[in-house]
């Protein structure tokens, strides 16, 4: 699905990403874990077209096509989605309105006609049961005076309804407490096929006793430098990140 | 002859018509005079008066003006104006209240509508009691100019304990062919205990004639009265016009007023509201979408003059192309209005590099035990709102629009009027598609 080869990335001249290679093939889960400044949110940032970020060498091969070369809006309607880790809210925007109009202009994108609103309201109704998300909240404007908890689900349920084929869950984790992680952890495993990938970026082992990975890669310093299944969660979780800087240095 | 009137100015010009035209106009001479006096002493303002530094209404008076029109206008063109089904329609034409073109059968008991001038004969104990009582002639020329010239326009009574449930929409068009300076004068008062909805349009038939509007409304609001007001400036590019707006309110009332500023080359608002009586609740929203060359002022005031009354003021704007908008916003608290609450902002959005935004909160305090507060903001569209709706995989076009749409809504949402909510969340939509 997506192959990251020798990706180096900088923000304000600074290098962030000092050549990432990675490969991810459809019905994966991989787990991206590291210590702060590690550059796992720049990684997500990158993928995800952030403007400020400067990819300054390597490539990204997404189902065949240039990654890099797409516009944000295009790479969404490729089908890859990003969880924010710090989810923008929108006064004014309603969530449903922002939703159809993202929905009918990927539609638009891959030359299908718009949604009917029934066919919209029934695949709302839906996905907010799968997440848990409370009619109210949906009817909102975007994560407007959302609590912490309720902004990740809103993630998870704009993720639901866009069906993304490769997802970036950007520390979708921190700030969740233990009833609302496994609720959003429902959300991605019932979400997850064999048609599609997931990239879980996180600091702590926790969300993956809910979502099991299929490998566990570590990021320091810009670079993957472990990679292993899933005991390698648990061993970082054990000897914590210093054992990692200190096998690296 | 001819080379003399072509030289002189439009101020020696506006004389002149006045002294040609004044035994005709309606109501008071000596008020008339006295007026014309004062506005020869004022002159049209440049922008070198502090006041007028941003709007340059003697650039836009340097045109060959008319003074007098034709009727132009047919039932038709203006059908698709009155856009509130039900409403009582008011229309004026060039400055003049039009009776056939109106809608004005079956006014419920306690409302009257009608021209101004017949105001000054048939409703004349109402007419003498409050006509030309608020708007100072000293003031500002323009005030001056129309106390001395205007023609006509609408009369508006509520009587006392009437309440107006359907809505009341004057249509203020020009139709002319030929360069316009119009001064048209609206009396509104709405008394003890009565309610209504008015909503003011202003209008321009398609035509390749520069018009100038100098339109004066004065609303009274008596003893716990209670008023929504809206305006909708939507002239079309050539349309000028600058809005007075003197209200009065006594105590208990409780008043709202909208102005959305959506086209025109040049408009000019000054709004002034005297809370003149305790427990007085005042509303002022405003919008204004500006693009192109336009120029947009909103000048007001809030003067609280007595104790315990509340006012808030919001005024949204989103500035494009080389457009300059201007916000001047005063607030008076008086020695007397202890325990007053009074909240102004004023927030902006430049998308252009060549716009301009102007933005002066004023607050004069003069009494101890007040809460008050003022701001203003000017920005650019939120980078990180537009990313995370791209994200999303809406194209920068629909994420921008979102993004003013929202911006724009809370000024939008404050209509209650659902239809004239509708319709103007259709003309924003429209003007946001030309961006």
């Amino acid at each position: 699905m997506i192959t990251i080869k020798n990706l180096h990335a900088s923000i304000d001249g600074k290098q962030i990403l000092k050549g990432i290679n990675l490969e991810i093939k459809a019905g994966e889960v991989h787990a991206i874990m590291g210590p702060n400044g590690s550059g796992k949110s720049t990684l997500a940032a990158v993928l995800a077209g952030r403007p400020e970020y400067e990819v300054t060498e390597g490539e990204v091969n997404y189902n065949g096509k240039n990654l890099l070369e797409l516009s944000p809006e295009n790479r969404a309607r490729e089908g890859v989605f990003l969880a924010f880790q710090y989810p923008i809210e929108i006064p004014g925007v309603s969530n449903i309105n922002f939703l159809k109009t993202a929905i009918n202009e990927i539609r638009v994108y891959k030359g299908l006609e718009p949604m009917e609103a029934k066919d919209f309201l029934m695949m709302l109704k839906e996905k907010q049961k799968l997440v848990e998300l409370d009619g109210k909240l949906a009817n909102r404007s975007v994560n407007e005076g959302f609590s912490g908890g309720e902004k990740k689900r809103n993630e998870i349920f704009q993720m639901a309804m866009l069906e993304p084929k490769l997802a970036i869950l950007d520390e979708t984790d921190s700030g969740l407490d233990i009833d609302a992680l496994r609720i959003v952890a429902n959300g991605v495993n019932k979400l997850k096929s064999k048609d599609n990938a997931t990239i879980i970026i996180t600091h702590y082992q926790r969300l993956l006793d809910y979502i099991i990975p299929d490998f566990v890669h570590v990021l320091y310093n810009g670079k993957i430098v472990k990679s292993g299944t899933k005991e390698l969660a648990l061993e970082l979780e054990e000897k914590g990140y210093d054992f990692i800087k200190e096998e690296v240095e | 002859m001819e080379t003399a009137i072509r030289t002189s100015t439009i101020k020696e010009k506006l004389i002149s018509e006045f002294e040609e035209s004044k035994k005709i106009l309606f109501g008071n001479t000596r008020l008339r005079d006295q007026a014309i006096e004062s506005f020869c002493k004022q002159g049209i303002p440049t922008r070198k008066n502090e006041e007028y530094k941003y709007t340059p209404v003697d650039l836009m008076l340097k045109e060959e003006f008319y003074f007098t029109a034709n009727k132009n206008c047919s039932n038709e063109q203006i059908e698709h104006l009155k856009f509130l089904k039900g409403a009582y329609v008011a229309i004026i034409e060039n400055g003049i209240f039009m009776e056939g073109l109106s809608n004005l059968n079956n006014l419920p008991n306690g409302l009257t509508i009608c021209s101004l001038a017949d105001a000054a004969k048939n409703n004349s104990t109402i007419f003498e009691k409050y006509y030309a009582q608020y708007a100072d002639i000293n003031a500002d020329p323009f005030i001056a100019l129309n106390t001395a010239m205007a023609k006509d326009g609408v009369f508006i009574y509520v009587a006392k304990n009437a309440i107006i449930e359907k809505p009341i929409h004057i249509i203020d068009i020009s139709t002319t062919f030929e360069n316009i300076m119009i001064q048209q004068r609206n009396l509104i008062v709405v008394d003890e205990n009565a309610q209504a909805k008015i909503i003011e349009s202003f209008e321009t038939l398609d035509s390749n004639a520069i018009t100038f509007s100098n339109a004066l409304t004065e609303i009274v609001i008596n003893e716990n009265a209670i008023v929504d007001y809206y305006k909708i400036q939507d002239e079309k590019e050539l349309g000028n016009l600058v809005n007075t707006t003197q209200i009065i309110q006594k105590k208990q009332s409780i008043f709202s007023i909208h102005t959305f500023t959506l086209s025109g080359s040049l408009v000019r608002n000054n709004l002034t509201l005297v809370l003149d009586g305790e427990h007085i609740g005042s509303h002022l929203n405003g919008l204004y979408l500006t693009a192109g060359n336009q120029v947009v002022d909103n000048h007001t005031v809030v003067d609280h003059r007595k104790p315990n009354c509340n006012s808030n003021e919001l005024y949204k704007g989103i500035i494009d192309g080389k457009s300059t908008a201007t916000f001047n916003g005063k607030v008076f608290v008086r020695k007397d209005a202890q325990k007053t609450n009074a909240f102004q902002s004023n927030k902006n959005i430049l998308l252009s590099e060549d716009g301009t935004i102007n933005t002066k909160p004023q607050l004069e305090i003069y009494a101890d035990d007040v809460k008050c507060s003022h701001g203003t903001s000017t920005g650019k569209l939120d980078e990180e709102k537009i990313f995370y709706l791209l994200s999303r995989g809406l194209g920068t076009d629909s994420a921008k629009k979102l993004l003013m749409n929202a911006f724009a809504s809370e000024v939008v949402d404050t209509i209650t009027i659902e239809p004239l909510r509708e319709y103007i969340e259709g003309k924003i939509l429209k003007k946001f598609e030309l961006h």
